[in-house]
């Protein structure tokens, strides 16, 4: 069944996009990430103009980061404090990112600057998440040799910072800027990659910050829900991108998908879970990487006229 | 049905006899709206000639169809090979270029009408263009890119021998109209020929409009943006809590 979508202007088949939606929901119920960074480049792939992509998936976002985040409030496990003070960070940067984004669509470099985010973003994460669990799946081979790496405490240079404030969900005294630095980022990204950014905030907040597990993601997935409906908002008014049409597709289909595949996680292996994620992640990288590195075959683009 | 129309339009079409010859046609349909399941529209264009003199003795008579979309700005942007990676360099602005375009005729382009007669009304798909960015293109190539790209998107249609033709009197085609169209007014003109010579010409208008839902969300979107954000933003967050109040009512009355 096609369906015109009236902000993209393009017809697309409506079971194609509940697909989408459905199998970036599994993935996401499997592994516990929001899609995003897989959702946006698929759209590309299916014909969505990127600048209607990026701005829909902000929007798609915050129901599924919302949904998540009320079971974290319940179990308690939301460090607000340190919410509010990565949501003051990333708001900043959520305006600074959407302000780029503009001036790069005026340039006529939007395309180039998300893809290449994309592929740096996601080689980077591919890689790291398939030799750890390559190491992991040997490591639980051979386990009399292996012993689990102890968690590293050298946070010297983050202490020596001014500022510091006590974080007593996460049982941390720490300096502000840190945390506002972490979140300044993820909010630029959010705008710039149509993501979430829980796939660069989670590990930052564990390694950088020093925050116990348990309340990462819940934390990351409350601080998330603002920056993207702040970006949603600034994309809505400054650009029209925002397909409200797509986003409920893919919605409905996430939705459904991420009850499916939280079942389905249950009953695979961790390890081999993250190395399937980590060859998807790679396949995506590669696939926007060879866009970037061959020649086209067709050279010419055309775009709405610049300036307004 | 169609028989009926084509009585209907030889009766309310206005003659203006200018020649010998005329045309009088009609449309399947003036008016194309674009709801949520549009997926293009096909538009059947049928007409007559009237004539007010015997058959003339010259060459034989030929006929053009031609649609033409809304004309909006356009930017073109070359890539090259910068730093190893494809990127966009060069940029040329067109003004004005149809959205969408086609051109039905009885027989092969050049058999049809004359270069000067074709640059005069604008018929070929490179004239058609070119006559609205007038020292705007810099260069031959970003037209032709704009031309290629379009063709291959199904938006410029170049339909030789499409236009059928009986006894020099009754002709018909049809022209389909891709599910990516831009709202507008589409202008319909039909030519015929005699010895590479327009000798009649006839233009009416199809109205293509997005409606009902479709229209809402975009007059919404562009002219209130900040509640149309707030309500995709309620719309997000409702679908997210209903969605994990389903399936929690799902889970524990199992």
């Amino acid at each position: 069944m096609q369906i015109y979508l009236p902000i993209a202007e393009v017809s697309v088949n409506a079971f194609l996009l509940l697909g989408l939606g459905g199998m970036v929901g599994i993935l996401s119920g499997m592994f516990g990430v929001g899609g995003g960074f897989l959702l946006t480049p698929l759209l590309f792939f299916i014909g969505i103009p990127p600048a209607v992509a990026v701005a829909t998936e902000a929007n798609q976002i915050v129901a599924s980061s919302f949904s998540g985040v009320l079971a974290h409030l319940k179990r308690k496990t939301v460090d607000l404090k340190m919410g509010v003070v990565l949501l003051i960070g990333g708001l900043v940067g959520a305006a600074l990112g959407v302000q780029v984004f503009n001036m790069l669509r005026a340039m006529g470099q939007v395309d180039l600057l998300v893809r290449l985010c994309y592929v740096v973003f996601l080689g980077i994460i591919g890689a790291l998440m398939f030799v750890e669990s390559l190491r992991t799946i040997r490591r639980s081979r051979h386990q009399s040799e292996g012993t689990p790496p102890p968690r590293r405490h050298h946070r010297g240079w983050i202490h020596a910072m001014p500022f510091k404030t006590r974080f007593r969900t996460s049982g941390l005294y720490l300096s502000v800027i840190p945390p506002l630095l972490v979140g300044l980022s993820v909010g630029v990204l959010a705008a710039i990659m149509g993501v979430g950014g829980g796939f660069i905030m989670v590990p930052a907040m564990i390694y950088l910050l020093g925050m116990p597990t348990k309340v990462v993601v819940g934390t990351s997935l409350f601080q998330i829900i603002f920056v993207t409906a702040f970006a949603t908002l600034l994309h809505a008014t400054t650009n029209f991108t925002v397909d409200m049409v797509l986003a409920v597709l893919l919605l409905i289909g996430g939705v459904i998908g991420a009850q499916v595949g939280a079942r389905l996680g249950v009953k695979l292996k961790a390890e081999y879970l993250r190395i399937l994620l980590a060859t998807m992640v790679l396949a995506v990288c590669g696939k926007l990487a060879t866009e970037l590195l061959f020649q086209p075959v067709e050279l010419f683009t055309l775009g709405a006229a610049g300036g307004h | 049905m169609r028989r009926l129309l084509l009585i209907l339009a030889l009766v309310l079409m206005p003659v203006t006899a200018t020649g010998e010859e005329d045309v009088v046609a009609g449309l399947s349909q003036n008016e194309v709206s674009i709801t949520a399941n549009f997926n293009g529209s096909e538009i059947l264009i049928f007409g007559a000639v009237q004539r007010f003199a015997p058959l003339p003795a010259t060459g034989p008579m030929q006929v053009i169809v031609t649609i033409e979309g809304p004309d909006r700005p356009l930017t073109v942007r070359r890539k090259e090979r910068r730093y190893g990676i494809w990127m966009n360099t060069e940029s040329v602005e067109v003004d004005a270029a149809p959205t969408f375009y086609a051109v039905a005729t009885t027989a092969p382009f050049e058999d049809v009408i004359t270069h000067t007669e074709d640059l005069r009304h604008r018929i070929s798909i490179p004239r058609a263009i070119r006559a609205v960015d007038t020292g705007i293109v810099r260069s031959e190539e970003f037209t032709e890119a704009v031309i290629r790209i379009r063709t291959a998107a199904g938006l410029y249609q170049m339909l030789e021998g499409a236009v059928t033709l009986r006894g020099e009197t009754l002709f018909n085609t049809s022209i389909g109209l891709p599910a990516n169209l831009t709202e507008g007014d589409y202008v319909v003109r039909i030519f015929l020929t005699r010895d590479l010579q327009v000798v009649a010409s006839y233009q009416t208008d199809i109205s293509v409009r997005k409606v009902g839902l479709e229209r809402l969300i975009y007059t919404l979107a562009h002219e209130r943006p900040l509640i149309y954000g707030l309500l995709s933003l309620a719309i997000a967050i409702a679908a997210g809590w209903g969605a994990s109040a389903v399936f929690r009512y799902i889970r524990t009355g199992r």
